[in-house]
């Protein structure tokens, strides 16, 4: 704690745990800094944000539904039937978001009623290897746009690898996961590089290999081995061992229909694995540096061009995980539409936990919760799962502008210096 | 500074010494780049003259008509094998030129980029349509690659004017794409196509507010919000499109296309005619923003104030330009202008709503934004060299080429990576983008 941050006399001993430390990424000791994080002001302003993200839903799918715009005619007549059309439209609609996400209490058994938050850890796994290569790349500075085209090549190497070879188990999906890393890696590299020796803008590099990789997979898709049904629309599936064994076995459940897989396992050992990375090895330091001032890091005898390839591979090779928790599943084969829309929700994934490990686990966690829950919302109300989008990016929005939070809830900011008050009625003012 | 006897040399790069007669070291990029194309037309003849049989007497045949005009250039054909081998060689003389330029430290001038890629450009086309019955059509190729340009070129000069000014706009997508959406909606419920032209530039413009709020007010990463951004936008639209806009087709997303203007004379100007002065008015209007925006940023005082609040806040603050202010209008600004791009996916195709309509085009128009080095004409040129490659991709699908469909589709990207590594190479963004600025 540095003697400039002064915190206010009549502060609790929580509020200067939200200290501005916490954000810069100066973690001083690892435990309580996590520790802090979690219980500091930054919790509460997460869970009111997500209660404005929700009611702004609610408002949405209320306006939305034809109940109320059928009521709304007559509202000043039957205000009732105008409020409780719009409440059960919304209440529907949430509460098949929390049995999809969460806990089904309608379930009959108790394997389906725990069954929806099996889904969400399945739905976070590649959101969390997406994002947590991307937030690798966000502390190096660069900004990695690529996890979609990295995850479709990924998936190819990891499919192919899983039809084309018979191999016994263990080893077989070893191979496989080792192969759509290594997909994910070459697809990090050639922004990497390119970078690196002619100084081509990564942003543009990564967008163009998206599009790239859209295309041959759908190439690759129509050649011979991959074209086995002829379609040009799926490859064979893969192997009976190619892929991950199911997380929950099949002699503590029976009848298991459990999806979650060892995916998950692979998602939490990579967030350990990048939290040493970045916090502990010398590499990570490299990045670091080099992500806050690529001039001193090279004054101090960093090769720039060399940390960029490095982590622009690291980041690859993360998304390429991703990829294998797509594929390597019971009967997965590759399809065009392999890597849905996770190269790009991995960037909000990463964003919302700020480019640090922990925290972008934790917002995989979330926006799997939201996927699993958007899904059965939408096929059992009227309610599109479009409306998961907009609640998320309000979540995203408002938590990176806690002042915004605080002045809706009229909550007193924890760690104003007078200079910031003077600052923020100076904006109030203008 | 602190030794007084180094005279003070304007324009020294960073990483010499001043004073010191250092060279940098040569950059054999472009040179590379040319040779590397040379090459490819090289083996694609080889391979030709091995492959095919008579390919010496093979013809392509390109044609310019492009509707009803005065007077028409008829078709004519071209002998390939020959063609190619004359361009082939263009090539490598500008390959060789272009070597014994950067040898000799001088800088290659546009006209051998533009004589490179035109040369190589046709040699492909030649290439493609050797011995085929279907012929060219390059003024459809153009139009085409003029109507892909159209929102990339909105997208890119909105990108120049909020990053001149220090903010940087992912949300061009989001932009775009509540552009379409709103031009679809107004257009429809008014049943007047023109009306939808005005609401488009507004909910570009509420986009662009929402960045300005968040990055201004509340000094949020720029990067977050215009992610962020493009999510809800998608979010919102492809909400109110599966359940307002589908329930209610006919009034809430019926195609209200904006009417074609010809321009006298100009139109009739054979092969650019047709393309460039017969189009709808939104055409027109891009023309007329890429022009005033090129000049505007650089010889008037509100492009000097938006330059100097991009680069160095702090001295603009000092003579007295209100720095967040100007950045906020200029993303506002911004904002509808890729608001109005994306009124070209809806009316100004004469289609209606759909679901992420923009498909990307915003983070192409980034790219284009930084390929062209933050200048309207850059920017410009780099967008159209995005459209046009996309569209050759397209029409040589359609006359059948001797390359699969995926992979002529991914020319525009390929090409944009070229330039960009190859051509281009390190750019510098104004120094103070991304920065929010506090007193």
């Amino acid at each position: 704690m540095t003697e400039s941050n002064t915190p206010a006399p009549e502060s609790t001993p929580e509020q200067p745990a939200s200290s501005p430390t916490a954000d810069r990424g100066e973690d001083p000791r690892s435990g309580s800094a996590i520790l802090r994080q979690i219980v500091g002001g930054d919790v509460v302003i997460s869970i009111l944000a997500i209660i404005i993200a929700l009611v702004i839903g609610a408002v949405l799918i209320a306006f939305a539904d034809e109940d109320v715009a059928d009521s709304i005619s007559y509202v000043f007549a039957r205000p009732s039937d105008f409020l409780g059309s719009a409440w059960s439209a919304v209440s529907d609609a949430y509460i098949a978001l929390f049995r999809g996400a969460i806990f089904d209490f309608q379930a009959d058994t108790f394997n389906r009623a725990v069954r929806p938050i099996t889904e969400s850890m399945t739905f976070a796994t590649p959101l969390i290897l997406a994002g947590l290569g991307i937030a690798v790349g966000f502390r190096a500075g660069l900004f990695n746009i690529g996890a979609q085209g990295q995850i479709i090549v990924g998936a190819i190497v990891a499919a192919y690898l899983g039809f084309a070879f018979d191999l016994p188990p263990v080893l077989h999906v070893l191979l496989c996961v080792l192969g759509g890393a290594l997909g994910g890696a070459l697809w990090g590299f050639i922004p990497g590089i390119l970078k690196a020796r002619t100084g081509a803008n990564e942003v543009i590099v990564t967008i163009m290999l998206n599009w790239i990789a859209v295309y041959l997979v759908a190439y690759v898709l129509t050649l011979g081995k991959f074209n086995a049904s002829g379609t040009g629309l799926r490859s064979p599936q893969i192997g009976p061992n190619a892929g991950y064994p199911s997380l929950i076995p099949d002699f503590l459940v029976p009848g298991n229909t459990f999806r979650l897989h060892w995916g998950f396992v692979v998602a939490i050992l990579a967030t350990v694995f990048v939290w040493w990375l970045l916090e502990r090895s010398t590499i990570g330091f490299e990045i670091r540096a080099a992500g806050a001032n690529p001039h001193a890091a090279r004054t101090a005898g960093m090769s720039v061009g060399r940390i960029t390839v490095l982590t622009m591979v690291i980041a690859g090779t993360l998304a390429g995980l991703a990829a294998t928790s797509q594929v390597l599943v019971d009967g997965g084969s590759l399809t065009a539409g392999v890597a849905a829309t996770y190269g790009f929700d991995a960037i909000t994934v990463a964003l919302l936990g700020r480019s640090k490990p922990l925290g972008t686990f934790i917002a995989g966690l979330l926006f799997g919760a939201f996927q699993a829950g958007g899904t059965l919302m939408q096929s059992v109300t009227s309610t599109p799962i479009d409306i998961v989008f907009v609640v998320q990016s309000v979540i995203v929005l408002l938590i990176a502008a806690p002042p915004l939070v605080r002045a809706i809830f009229r909550l007193p900011d924890p760690d104003a210096s007078p200079k910031k008050v003077r600052a923020t009625t100076k904006e109030a003012a203008a | 500074m602190s030794t007084p006897v180094i005279p003070v040399t304007a324009g020294t790069p960073g990483d010499e010494l001043p004073g010191a007669a250092v060279l940098g070291k040569i950059s054999y990029r472009i040179p590379i780049t040319y040779a590397v194309l040379a090459l490819a037309a090289l083996l694609g003849l080889v391979g030709t003259m091995i492959g095919r049989e008579g390919v010496w007497s093979q013809e392509t045949e390109f044609q310019s008509r492009y509707g009803d005009q005065w007077f028409t250039i008829p078709n004519f054909s071209v002998p390939s094998m020959l063609t190619v081998i004359v361009l082939t060689v263009v090539l490598i003389a500008a390959a060789v030129y272009g070597y014994l330029l950067t040898r000799d430290r001088r800088t290659a001038p546009l006209w051998l980029h533009i004589v490179v890629g035109l040369a190589f450009v046709l040699a492909f086309l030649t290439w493609a349509g050797a011995g085929k019955t279907s012929v060219i059509p390059v003024t459809s190729l153009l139009a085409g690659a003029l109507a892909l340009s159209v929102p990339l070129i909105f997208g890119a000069m909105s990108g120049v004017i909020c990053e001149r000014s220090g903010i940087i706009n992912i949300a061009i997508e989001g932009q775009l794409l509540f552009g379409a959406f709103a031009a679809a909606v107004v257009a429809s419920l008014l049943t007047a196509p023109y009306l939808g032209l005005i609401a488009a530039p507004i909910a570009g413009g509420l986009v662009g507010a929402l960045l300005a709020w968040f990055a201004v007010s509340y000094q949020v990463n720029q990067i977050i919000i215009g992610v962020v951004l493009n999510t809800l936008v998608l979010g919102l639209t492809s909400f109110f499109f599966s359940t307002l806009l589908a329930d209610n087709a006919s009034t809430w997303n019926a195609r209200q296309p904006l009417g074609v203007i010809e321009i006298p004379l100009l139109s009739q100007i054979p092969i650019l005619g047709p393309v460039l002065f017969r189009q709808t008015i939104l055409v027109y209007l891009m023309y007329v923003t890429v022009i005033v925006l090129q000049i505007m940023l650089f010889r008037s005082r509100w492009g000097l104030r938006t330059r100097a609040v991009g680069e160095h806040p702090k001295a603009a603050d000092t003579v007295g330009i209100h720095v967040n202010k100007r950045r906020v209008w200029n993303t506002i600004l911004g904002g509808a202008v890729a608001g109005l791009g994306g009124a070209f996916f809806t009316v100004g195709s004469g289609l209606a709503f759909g679901r992420e309509m923009s498909a990307g085009n915003g983070f192409i128009a980034l790219a284009a934004m930084i390929l062209g080095k933050w200048n309207p004409t850059g920017a410009l040129v780099a967008a159209l060299l995005f459209g046009f490659s996309k569209n050759l991709g397209n029409v040589l699908g359609t006359i059948g080429s001797p390359m699969p469909s995926q992979l002529l589709a991914m020319l525009p990207y390929v090409i944009t990576i070229f330039a960009v590594a190859g051509l281009v190479g390190r750019v510098r963004a104004p120094a103070a983008e991304g920065i929010p600025y506090t007193k």
